[in-house]
């Protein structure tokens, strides 16, 4: 374990925690992207360096920037008066607890049998370019099916609709 | 402490931040961050064992964590539309306020 991990690991936990505990919900999109860079840097620890520009492009570059672009269209910038936390956080926080308590409890107790090759896997980019045209090819074609769809959905969900009385105000 | 170990314990932190957020913020948003932080725990852990484990040349763990990655920003961006369309249609994101399913 190394230093690298211990800090990495601690910026991302802290962030975790700012973006879920902080007022302003601006500031907690900007926790999000530092989570987000964070875990690109564990990717890169752990030798997965397409992952983690993967996780780079994807994560910071569109979908915290989308958060963003919602918060604003949203005006979820302004505190709301009676607190940020739902009226049932309590039993919110003991479930997130709870979970927490199991996994903790089940990697501490399987540590001996889980597996740990020390040797650092030789992964090229054409290897993975490679491997996606080949073994993973259905995959990528559904995830590309996937997106399409995603995108017209998410037109289409956010599209403007002009209301149907216009036509009719117009009328009178 | 093994390095996965280590790895799987943050993975776990930041799946229960993520869970506590989703379950305890109000604005609908925050909601889907906290969403975002639980699939992203669940990426580390994909790549953590890819990384640990016995074939890590046949790639099967990266490249479950890539697809993973590009089915979330589809989550993200149809989540984050459906906020807004709610937010036009009722004037508001708070989750507490949105208790019935009659538009």
């Amino acid at each position: 374990m190394s230093f690298a991990f211990y800090l990495i690991s601690a910026i991302s936990v802290a962030g975790g925690l700012a973006a879920v505990l902080l007022k302003n919900t601006v500031h907690c999109a900007l926790a999000l992207t530092v989570v987000f860079a964070g875990l690109a840097l564990l990717f890169l620890q752990l030798d997965a360096q397409f992952a983690g520009f993967a996780q780079i492009l994807v994560y910071i570059g569109a979908v915290a920037i989308l958060v963003v672009f919602a918060i604003l269209l949203t005006k979820g910038s302004e505190t709301p008066k009676d607190g940020v936390f739902s009226k049932t956080w309590l039993a919110g926080l003991a479930v997130a607890a709870a979970v927490f308590a199991v996994f903790g409890w089940t990697v501490l107790q399987s540590g001996a049998v889980l597996p740990h090759q020390t040797a650092t896997p030789q992964v090229t980019v054409a290897q993975i370019g490679t491997a996606l045209m080949g073994r993973y090819v259905l995959p990528l074609e559904i995830v590309a099916l996937l997106l399409t769809a995603a995108l017209i959905g998410a037109v289409i969900i956010a599209m403007h609709e002009k209301p149907e009385n216009n036509e009719e105000e117009v009328a009178k | 402490m093994t390095p996965l170990t280590g790895y799987l314990m943050v993975a776990a932190l930041l799946f229960s931040i993520g869970l506590a957020g989703a379950l305890t913020r109000r604005n609908a948003i925050l909601v889907l961050i906290g969403i975002e932080l639980m699939l992203n725990a669940a990426n580390l852990n994909l790549i953590a064992f890819w990384r640990y484990g016995p074939h890590p040349e046949a790639l099967t763990g990266m490249m479950f964590a890539i697809f993973s990655i590009a089915v979330a920003a589809a989550e993200a961006a149809v989540g984050l539309g459906l906020v807004i369309q709610i937010h036009r249609h009722a004037h508001t994101t708070d989750l507490d306020q949105m208790n019935r399913m009659k538009g």
